[in-house]
């Protein structure tokens, strides 16, 4: 089957800005793809390579098989929903929806009735006679999805599209996205830089830093064997055991990641690989408690139900982990 | 619905619209120069081109007994400059146009505090359009309105004399310099109609610059046992500064290069503009008027200069 | 800037309404006059007051002539302010290229230098270049000074139509053109609209380059201006004068409404 996207050793340079530097991916059809990174890392330069607003310095780029370079936004059979939403201020909500079919050559009366229903979907039937500045942030991103999905996009780019929204909106239009995805089944490809997000939504997840792919691959792979000590610190609260750390547990290698989860305090089994330290600190999140222990300057930070009995600060503890639990990264 | 397609690259459609935005979209430089071309070749041209050829000309001379151009370079038109005869036009000038900006600052300065001060919502509107009305209207018409004001038989003398006041207008006009033989034509009446119709430039710029002047500024003043007048002196007058040099660059230049008002309402004694104007016209002495129009070019090079310093251009 | 404490002063309402009186009164006096009954003076109060001038300048063909004239210079002038106008504020707002700062310089000098030197640079460039005088030398030199306008108010709405609006049109499938008809022009045009009300305005009501670059022909201002050095038919002058205070007044206003919210008519463009 051919790629979705595939891009071929693509860079894309400002001057001396390594926006995109050397990217290779490959998003598959009807795949939720999410691009992850700190600000300035290149994902928003990505989709505009993808879109046709930015032009590769050097490498190749194909949408569903075809060459994309030299194509213009206007030919590509992709939309983007943009991160300050970009609906036109001048034209009525219906008319902002039915803008691509409009400039495409499609009837009133078909593209009006497309254009309702495309509203309908994102649930804002009747919305069509307001304009832009009438409608509340969150509105404003539904129409600016309905003004993209109404053309049955052979890819949807989302550029941060939930980051201006508060948290318990955000929630629930992950929720909606995820649910439109699936049953349009079009391509997904969604910049964010919240880990939490991408997790849980995507397929699949690139980690982008200094315009260059960290780790790619599917949540569970993110989370649980980060590659690189960049992932696991962005990812998530890893712990990243140092070489020192390690060769007391007879381990020889640069680093190794350790979900705060994975470990138990107090228990030591024969298979367990245990370490002693200090407690410094703990916090109650709720749910569970998160202990800090220092290991001979090693810190690192638990995650134990909040059932558990907490050790007092200052206390001396075992920690005990699986060595499947722990994931040897190459030194980054 | 017709217009949905499984490509995802659709195909190029013909048309010549459509080519050519396929071609200016991959030759960005191409739309740039389309889009620069027609004003900067005309502007260039036209206006650039003619202005250097005028240039050019104050370095040529006229010969005095043909009374045709010399096209050798000289710098002998520039030393006629300084013949006491055209000295004086230019020192009279630059005083007046001096003269006039500070009376348009002092005018100007109480109603642009007050609109950016006090002056709320429809009162606002109210104030703007009041100084841009007047700024807009028909310069011609202000002047013929203050013909109609200063002329023997007019409004003032009308005034004066119902509050029997007529004796300070004669004493006035009995002064030497600013004196004369009515309003109309003395140095008074020039000055007057000056400042009516450049000083609603003073206006907009000092306004822009007081807004810009945090309120609890001037109260934190008044807190500190400041009495008015420091108030102003040491708070508001130096935050203004940059609107008032702004406004001043137009009531300077305008003043500098205007023939019409000492013209029409003045004295026989010329200013820059008039001798341009004559120098050009019925004296044929093209070089003589392309020198004499170099020296506002060149005193409002000097002070757009000091100006940029103080930081003017940022109360545009 | 607020003040919630402290009432205005007297003496700063005073001086405050003093200015604008003193800015407006000459203009009010204009209509006074254009029904006064005096025909050989500007005596003040007028003898008596009569209708008989508009009918007396209505039937003057010398004045409609120039009205006509000015006119179609206006409104040529106009139309080339536009085009280049809007072009010039296109590119520096749109696109990023070196020299710039000298793009905006370029449009603003002819209004930054006295008119004078616009006007005899114009006359001597003419007479180097043997062009005669037309309606084409006159409106040259107005649309020279009149692209500044409509740059200015351009330039300001231009900022507002940020670059992903026409980013997003491009992205729902319309081209160049289609773009700029469907998203930049409706979003430009009532700043177009305005900038070509005050274009017209200041063309309208131009005298000192137009000396210059007119010859023989007269516009309306080079009709008042003679009338203003030699006053000949007075009661037709102040006529004419009222007339044109309202009809430059018109487009002002108009160009207010058009621009109020948001940005402001550049008061610097004339
Ligand atoms: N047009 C441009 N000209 C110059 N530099 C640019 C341009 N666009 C992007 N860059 C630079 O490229 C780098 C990557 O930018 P990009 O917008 O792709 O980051 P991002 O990952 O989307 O960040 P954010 O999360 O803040 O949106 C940044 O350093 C940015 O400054
Ligand atoms: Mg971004």
């Amino acid at each position: 089957m051919t790629a979705a996207v595939l891009f071929q050793k693509v860079s894309r340079h400002f001057g001396n800005v390594r926006a995109v530097d050397g990217v290779d991916l490959s998003i598959a059809e009807g795949e939720f793809f999410a691009m992850l990174g700190p600000s300035g890392s290149g994902k928003t330069t990505c989709l505009r390579l993808m879109a046709g607003f930015e032009q590769p310095t050097d490498g190749h780029i194909e949408i569903f098989g075809e060459t994309a370079e030299g194509v213009p936004p206007y030919r590509r059979n992709v939309n983007t929903v943009f991160q300050d939403y970009a609906l036109f201020p001048h034209l009525s909500i219906l008319d902002n929806v039915a803008y691509g079919l409009m400039v495409k050559g499609v009837g009133r009366e078909e593209r009006r009735k497309a254009a309702e229903d495309a509203l309908a979907m994102v649930k804002l039937p009747g919305y069509g006679v307001r304009k832009p500045g009438q409608l509340s942030g969150g509105q404003r991103q539904r129409v600016a999805l309905a003004r993209a999905l109404v053309n049955r996009p052979k890819v949807l780019l989302l550029d941060e599209p939930l980051g201006a929204l508060d948290l318990k909106l955000r929630e629930q239009m992950q929720e909606e996205l995820k649910s439109l995805q699936k049953s349009l089944g079009i391509t997904f490809v969604f910049v964010t830089h919240d880990q939490g997000e991408a997790l849980s939504m995507a397929d699949r997840i690139a980690v982008f830093n200094n315009g260059k792919i960290q780790q790619l691959g599917t949540p569970e792979d993110i989370y649980k064997r980060p590659q690189t000590r960049f992932v696991a610190d962005f990812v998530g609260s890893s712990n990243v055991l140092s070489s020192a750390t390690l060769a007391k547990l007879g381990i020889s290698a640069g680093a190794a990641s350790l979900r705060p989860e994975a470990i138990q305090i107090g228990t030591s089994w024969a298979e367990l690989l245990t370490l002693s330290g200090t407690v410094v600190a703990c916090s109650f999140l709720g749910a569970v408690n998160r202990i800090t222990v220092d290991c001979d300057g090693q810190r690192i930070i638990i995650s134990a139900p909040a059932a558990m009995p907490v050790p007092e600060q200052g206390a001396n503890i075992t920690l005990a982990f699986s060595r499947n639990d722990m994931h040897v990264m190459e030194q980054a | 619905m017709s217009a949905v397609t499984h490509q995802s690259i659709l195909p190029e459609r013909s048309g010549l619209a459509r080519r050519l935005s396929d071609f200016l979209w991959r030759h960005p430089h191409v739309l740039l120069l389309i889009l620069l071309g027609p004003p900067v070749l005309w502007l260039g041209i036209i206006y650039l081109g003619s202005l250097l050829a005028l240039l050019l000309q104050s370095f040529f001379s006229i010969d005095d007994f043909s009374g045709l151009i010399n096209y050798e370079f000289t710098l002998a038109t520039y030393k006629q400059l300084l013949i006491p005869a055209n000295f004086d036009i230019i020192l009279r000038t630059v005083v007046m146009a001096a003269l006039v900006t500070l009376a348009s600052a002092i005018i100007a300065f109480p109603i642009a505090y007050y609109a950016a001060r006090y002056a709320k919502g429809k009162w606002k509107a109210i104030f703007y359009l009041g100084v841009m009305l007047p700024l807009w209207s028909s310069y011609l018409v202000k002047i013929y309105a203050w013909k109609l004001i200063l002329a023997k038989e007019g409004i003032v003398t009308w005034a004066l004399t119902k509050l029997h006041l007529l004796w300070l207008l004669d004493a006035w006009l009995a002064l030497p310099v600013v004196g004369g033989n009515s309003l109309s034509i003395s140095y008074t009446g020039t000055f007057i109609v000056f400042i009516y119709v450049w000083m609603p430039f003073m206006i907009l710029p000092i306004q822009a610059s007081l807004e810009r002047v945090p309120g609890n500024l001037i109260e934190a003043s008044a807190d500190l046992g400041g009495n008015p007048a420091q108030t102003f002196k040491y708070v508001l007058f130096p935050l203004a500064l940059p609107g008032i040099v702004a406004g001043s660059i137009f009531t300077f230049s305008l003043t500098l290069g205007d023939y019409i008002i000492p013209q029409v309402i003045g004295s026989s004694r010329l200013f820059i503009g008039q001798a341009v104007y004559a120098q050009q016209g019925t004296a044929g002495n093209i070089p003589l008027a392309a020198a004499f129009s170099v020296v506002p070019i060149v005193i409002m090079g000097l002070y757009l200069w000091m100006a940029k310093r103080m930081g003017a251009f940022d109360a545009l | 800037m607020r003040s919630d404490r402290s009432s205005t002063p007297l003496s700063l309402k005073i001086a405050a309404g003093a200015g604008l009186l003193f800015l407006h009164v000459p203009i009010l006096l204009i209509f006074l006059y254009a029904f006064t009954t005096e025909e050989k003076s500007y005596q003040f109060p007028p003898p008596g007051l009569t209708l008989q001038w508009f009918a007396v300048t209505w039937n003057r063909p010398d004045v409609w002539e120039a009205l006509l004239l000015s006119i179609k210079v206006a409104s040529i002038a106009t139309a080339i302010a536009l085009v280049l106008g809007t072009l010039c504020a296109a590119a520096v707002s749109q696109t990023r290229f070196f020299g710039r700062e000298v793009i905006s310089l370029l449009v603003i000098l002819p209004i930054a230098l006295p008119g004078i030197i616009t006007g005899i640079a114009l006359r001597s460039a003419f007479s180097m270049a043997d062009i005669p005088f037309s309606v084409w030398t006159i409106v040259l030199g107005h649309a020279t000074f009149c692209v500044v306008v409509v740059y200015n108010n351009a330039v300001a709405r231009f900022r507002r139509v940020s670059g992903s609006l026409i980013e997003a049109s491009m992205d729902l499938g319309a081209d160049g053109f289609q773009t700029f008809r469907h998203v930049i022009l409706p979003n430009i045009g009532t700043a177009l609209l305005a900038g070509g009300m005050l274009a017209f305005a200041l063309s309208f009501d131009e005298v000192i380059v137009t000396t210059f670059t007119g010859g023989q022909q007269s516009t309306l201002p080079i009709w008042m201006l003679e009338e203003l050095i030699r006053p000949r038919q007075r009661p037709v002058t102040n006529v004419v004068a009222m007339v044109v205070v309202l009809v430059t007044f018109l487009p002002i206003l108009a160009a207010y409404y058009l621009t109020r919210e948001g940005d402001q008519i550049a008061g610097a463009g004339k």
